[in-house]
């Protein structure tokens, strides 16, 4: 314990478990938090502006290539804003395949995050191979549901990393109805572990840590949200997706190759599973709601350490979705709808796994990209998980150095942050003066 | 630190990351049914994205990820090389510079301009550069992401110290095997699989595509015949730049390629 001690400055250089490279600061003296970083270092590569000169149906494969772990988000999200600035409309059964694809990523990105980058945390243990020594049976459930997950990406997209079938305006080559009910079997003994996965998650501990979040998310008058909707608050924001630049700005700050986004209004906000799930609890079918109530969630949840329960509700939401999609699918006769270059802007927001991901371009009459604007998840939460890291050292600053530096990385984790994403990298110094 | 992947005997493995997308190193996490017998026999040292314990080099098999593009980053790789037996690169942004090295072909003053309000915070190279321009690389693997089973392949090669059973044809091999109906010839569709290095198994012409050459040029590609063919097919010369300017841009043959369609 070093309680007595004034200054202590604990560090993280390297955050282990997350996808990218970061670090965390933290200074503390007389007891106090006196500065709490999250760094991104990841090495910047300058995507916006490359993709000044490319054609439209470019951007799909190019802004997958942003992240392997969400590569879909990136699809969805410029697949939507080019067909907006294109004028064209994606509906019907191609809409519900988009779905569908997503399905599989949330599962894959979600079951990833709590099993293997999350669980240790609670458990105790360095990684989830640790796990496996002593819980064999839960490791081989996570990996078997996650493999399903990215055999669903696979069918939809070719394969599961930077897939390589969606296309602006639909997708190149459209599934039988008999490869998707093979699939259908898995995906039933999927939503036995997703119930498995809830159960578990549920009765991790949780330390007792709430924060006032303003929850950003899409909400869809329909339905639970994945590509289309309103960005709406708890906080009373309710705009079109076009609007965003109104409300919404990236700020550079020097320890950071990300670029930290905020509402003009009001400053921090959070995206992610917390958010969707807060301001969309009333579009989840029935059966989840109550799921979701009996694993002890509220209908919000402000605990940043539950968001592994709340994952693996959406995990399960997930796959009954592809359930439904896929039991009325009837293969329609063109893959993909007729696409006529001209000028335009267009704006497209979609919730990858990790929160919302926003894309803005603006095209030149032959459908070059004359101008593009990408806002990945973790960089519009960067600066909530410093708060939260302020907030949590400050009120567990009893605990010796090795503890604090563990749970405070765990504070990250609760963000399944994507470092390659908003960089645009994680190291945890803790200074104690 | 604690660590919990202690075994003796076993060979070390590390995994290094650089300029990327984390997807190559995603790769290892999605053989699912492989996973936990890869732990089984290899010891997994130091591997950031999957695990907290670090284990000091020196390591027997170093996987790097990435390209070169900041000056730190450029000393790195340099100790990486000093700590490991063998060093494998996987994926077309450590073996060829990424899609990243599009900048190669600009300004890059002006690209940090243009993505950060203060771009005296970043501290970046002008050119993104592949492993092997820095330092000796034993063995590359390619594709963008690498395949998994090929991936799978080499730890099997390594364990057993044999040479790993990876071709390096052109993708159009692929394709016969696969059963695909060429894409160019039934359809007119603008495809690169006749330079492009083999592994992937011709997924996108099984998705009525033309391949895009996410797995780089393969084994002295005929550059010349294909662009003749793009040509015929009415591909314009800038899209033809653009097609060879993708994630392999960097690569000797598409570089030279796509600079003769400038000089037009
Ligand atoms: S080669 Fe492609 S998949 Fe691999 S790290 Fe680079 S961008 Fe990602
Ligand atoms: S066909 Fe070409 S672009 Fe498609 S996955 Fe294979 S190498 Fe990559």
């Amino acid at each position: 314990m070093k309680t007595n001690s004034s200054s202590r400055t604990i560090k993280v250089n390297y955050l282990a478990r997350v996808e990218g490279e970061g670090a965390l600061y933290l200074k503390i003296k007389d007891n106090l938090v006196k500065d709490a970083k999250f760094k991104i270092f990841e090495p910047p590569r300058f995507f916006e502006a490359f993709l000044r000169g490319r054609n439209y149906y470019e951007a799909p494969d190019i802004t997958a290539r942003i992240c392997g772990i969400c590569p879909v988000a990136y699809q969805m999200s410029s697949c939507h804003a080019m067909e907006a600035a294109l004028g064209v409309k994606v509906e019907g059964t191609l809409r519900q395949l988009r779905r569908l694809i997503y399905c599989g990523e949330w599962i894959e990105s979600h079951v990833l995050h709590v099993y293997m980058l999350h669980a240790p945390d609670f458990l105790g243990y360095q990684d989830s191979i640790q796990i496996a020594k002593d819980h064999p049976e839960l490791v081989k459930q996570g990996l078997e549901l996650k493999k399903i997950g990215n055999e669903l990406v696979t069918l939809m997209g070719g394969r599961e990393i930077h897939p390589i079938n969606v296309k602006v305006g639909g997708f190149y080559k459209l599934p039988t109805k008999k490869q998707l009910q093979k699939l259908a079997e898995r995906l039933n003994w999927a939503k036995g572990a997703a119930f498995d996965m809830i159960d578990f998650t549920s009765k991790l501990d949780f330390p007792d840590f709430e924060q006032d979040y303003e929850y950003v998310a899409l909400r869809h008058p329909d339905e639970y949200p994945f590509n289309e909707g309103r960005l709406v608050s708890n906080k009373g924001l309710d705009i079109d997706i076009s609007e965003f630049d109104q409300h919404f700005e990236e700020q550079h700050v020097e320890h950071s190759t990300s670029l930290h986004a905020v509402l003009k209004e009001r400053g921090a906000y959070k995206v992610g599973p917390l958010a969707r799930y807060a301001l969309n609890f009333d579009k989840l079918p029935g059966e989840i709601q109550e799921t979701a109530l009996k694993a002890g969630l509220e209908k919000e949840c402000y605990n940043p350490f539950k968001s592994i329960v709340v994952r693996s509700v959406e995990t399960l939401y997930a796959v009954d979705e592809a359930l439904r999609i896929i039991d009325s699918y009837e293969k329609p006769d063109s893959a993909s709808i007729p696409i006529t270059p001209t000028a335009g802007v267009g704006w497209g927001c979609t919730e990858a796994p990790r929160g919302i991901c926003y894309h803005r371009y603006e095209l030149d009459d032959s459908g070059l990209i004359k101008d593009a604007t990408i806002v990945p998840p973790t960089s519009q939460n960067q600066k909530t998980i410093e708060s939260d890291l302020r907030a949590f050292a400050q009120q567990f600053i009893e605990l010796d150095d090795d503890e604090l530096q563990w749970k405070c990385e765990q504070v990250i984790r609760n963000y399944d942050p994507c470092i390659s994403c908003s960089c645009h990298f994680l190291k945890l110094t803790v200074d104690r003066e | 630190m604690q660590n919990s992947l202690v075994n003796r005997g076993k060979p070390k493995l590390a995994v290094w990351k650089f300029a990327s997308c984390d997807g190559c190193q995603l790769s290892l996490l999605d053989c699912e049914d492989e996973l936990l017998d890869v732990a089984g026999a290899i010891q997994i040292a130091n591997f950031p994205e999957a695990s907290r314990a670090v284990i000091k080099g020196p390591y027997e098999l170093s996987l790097v990820e990435g390209s070169i593009t900041t000056p730190h980053d450029a000393e790195r790789i340099h100790k990486i090389r000093r700590s490991s037996k063998f060093l494998i690169t996987i994926g077309a942004c450590a073996t060829s510079g990424g899609i990243q090295a599009l900048r190669n072909f600009k300004d890059v003053g002006e690209f940090t301009r243009m993505v950060y309000a203060n771009p005296d915070y970043i501290d970046t190279l002008n050119n993104s550069t592949p492993i092997s321009d820095h330092v000796a690389v034993d063995y590359e693997l390619h594709g963008c992401p690498i395949n998994k089973h090929q991936l799978l392949e080499l730890f099997n090669a390594f364990l057993n110290r044999r040479k790993p059973n990876i071709s390096s044809y052109s993708v159009c091999m692929e394709c016969k095997m696969r059963g695909n109906i060429c894409v160019m010839v039934a359809n007119g569709t603008p495809c690169l699989g006749p330079v492009t290095h083999a592994g992937c198994g011709a997924i996108c012409p099984a998705y009525d595509r033309g391949c895009y050459s996410c797995f780089g040029p393969s084994e002295d590609p005929n550059m010349r015949a294909l662009s003749t063919q793009l040509k015929v097919l009415g591909v314009s010369r800038k899209d033809i730049i653009r097609l060879y300017r993708s994630y392999n841009a960097n690569s000797e043959e598409f570089k030279r390629e796509s600079i003769v369609h400038e000089d037009q």
